[in-house]
């Protein structure tokens, strides 16, 4: 029984890993640019939800968990924004100057959210408002027990990862982007604007962090301004792990670290998490250099 | 009037300075052969044209239209399709798939790309049958069919070829230059870039010869065939 409860609750921390990872990967996907950056956007979603929490709930008479759903779609809108932003001032300047210069730009803009998120909202530990996040959960035979909460994360999370899946896969835009992480000289003699697709991407990407900045900040109550390189980090190697580029590779990623780190500290300990969560990476890439799902098909007979 | 000329065009690669004042011309309905050896210019002319490549002076006009310096996505839709070099299929998409990019300047019009696959699948009937495949597992004659398939989907009126034989058995060869005689047949203009000299002049209703960055030598194939500086240069006679 300890380890049904193990795993759901690896399963709920990997959701949030894969969120993230999806991030990393789709823009390496059509850059091949690792954007540090990714994990403090994400970071930067935990804090403007907690702005947009304080102030829906200071215009509000009561606390009603439903403000959280118009917070977090502004919040995913205006990180969505920011993602493009950055992707306009500091990487595409920079697309004909070879790969080196743009990840060097990536880490001077992951520096710069995190300066930025510590000087407006301090050092310490923030925490979100008490009481908005719905508290119970149901005990399930063998008393393994599934939070409200984690319940309504999991829904949320594979729902997003869903429809990008989907939005990838069939639809016309979707199938032009993963052209445009092929080839993108073939993919403009198709007359796909591969500008306006990198846009998208950093819509899209960023998007997802940002929601999935608020709904960690909500799960886990606090954070600071290291959220981005901690649980960022991870992410990104979690993209690394499912085969970095790979959208379905990304969401496994995800998945596996978080249930291994989990089931680390539940079964060994707390302290030796991390070690275990990176022996295993680092086996896997032994034996699979290209990550998970990293494999290609031969490009050429 | 050309549907296609090229006036005075040059264009560096890199630092290169690869054409060198191009004058070319292609009549509706024409079958024109590009030859030269290596790096004479040939793929940086189709590039231009294509407008991957932007160039430095000259002017390139399609249909009484200046194209030159517009961004390639904005070509395709004014009827010029590239056949890049190497088989540039997208690996990791079906053969479905990759039509459909080649459609993809047709938008949502459901029914013109329903057409256009039709005809597509009717000129080569084995891309039906891999139509669920991965792009990346067909041979390398499907692939090149595969390119020129795509290439087709958006309905060009000029399809420009990058050495549509290039690593190909010799029957595979064969079918591929009748197949662009079939698609000239139905009324496209082709301009095809070959080292495979003989056979695009044999193909072609006109040729131009080009040498590190200059057209040397141009007329109708017939005539370029009989050239005795073609022959000795190009066909690989004494």
């Amino acid at each position: 029984m300890q380890f049904i409860q193990q795993m759901i609750n690896g399963i709920t921390i990997g959701a949030f890993y894969s969120l993230v990872a999806l991030g990393y990967t789709m823009v390496y996907g059509v850059l091949k640019l690792i954007n540090f950056a990714h994990g403090d956007l994400f970071m930067w979603g935990a804090y403007l939800g907690l702005t947009g929490l304080n102030v829906a709930l200071g215009l509000l008479a009561n606390d009603t968990p439903w403000v959280i759903l118009p917070v977090i779609i502004l919040v995913m809108i205006t990180v969505a924004l920011g993602g493009v932003l950055v992707d306009r001032v500091a990487y595409k300047p920079l697309r004909s100057a070879g790969r080196l210069a743009p990840v060097i730009s990536a880490l001077g803009v992951a520096f710069i959210l995190q300066s930025l998120a510590r000087n407006l909202y301090g050092a310490s530990w923030r925490t979100y408002p008490h009481g908005i996040t719905p508290s119970g959960g149901i005990v399930l035979a063998g008393g393994v027990r599934i939070g409200i909460m984690q319940i309504i994360v999991l829904v949320a999370c594979f729902l997003l990862m869903g429809a990008l899946y989907l939005f990838t896969q069939r639809t016309r835009l979707g199938t032009a982007m993963r052209a445009v992480s092929l080839d993108h000289d073939t993919s403009r003699l198709m007359g796909i604007n591969v500008d306006r697709i990198i846009a998208v991407v950093f819509l899209i990407g960023p998007g997802l962090g940002g929601v999935a900045g608020m709904i960690v900040a909500l799960y886990y109550g606090s954070f600071d301004f290291t959220l981005g390189w901690t649980f960022g980090l991870k992410a990104f190697i979690a993209a690394i792990l499912g085969g970095i580029g790979n959208i379905p590779g990304a969401m496994l990623g995800g998945m596996m670290l978080g249930i291994i780190e989990t089931l680390g500290s539940g079964y060994l300990s707390p302290q030796w998490k991390d070690v275990i969560a990176y022996a295993i990476l680092i086996i896997i890439l032994i034996f699979r250099p290209t990550g998970l799902l990293g494999e290609r098909v031969a490009e050429k007979v | 009037m050309a549907l296609l000329k090229i006036e005075n065009l040059h264009t560096y690669y890199g630092h290169v300075h690869a054409l060198k004042g191009v004058d070319l011309e292609v009549e509706e309905g024409e079958i024109v052969s590009l030859i030269g050896a290596n790096g004479a210019g040939k793929t940086t002319t189709l590039r231009t044209i294509s407008g991957l490549i932007r160039p430095v002076q000259g002017t390139i006009t399609f249909d009484g239209q200046t194209i030159s310096g517009v961004p390639a996505h904005q070509i395709v839709g004014k009827g010029v399709s590239q056949v890049p070099e190497g088989r540039q299929i997208f690996s990791t998409l079906t053969v479905t798939e990759n039509l459909n990019m080649g459609a993809y300047t047709l938008g949502g019009d459901k029914e013109a790309i329903e057409q256009n696959r039709r005809r597509v699948y009717d000129l080569f009937p084995r891309l039906e049958e891999r139509k669920n495949q991965l792009g990346g597992t067909l041979s390398g004659g499907e692939q090149q069919m595969l390119t020129i398939a795509r290439a087709l989907m958006a309905q060009p009126r000029l399809l420009m070829l990058d050495e549509p034989s290039l690593g190909l058995a010799p029957l595979l060869v064969k079918t591929i230059f009748e197949t662009v005689r079939e698609i000239n047949a139905h009324g496209v203009t082709i301009l095809l870039v070959e080292q495979n000299a003989r056979a695009a002049l044999k193909v072609a209703h006109r040729g131009y010869v080009l040498e590190t960055g200059h057209v040397v030598l141009s007329g109708p194939a017939r005539g370029l065939l009989q050239d005795e500086r073609v022959r000795k240069a190009y066909l690989g006679e004494k």
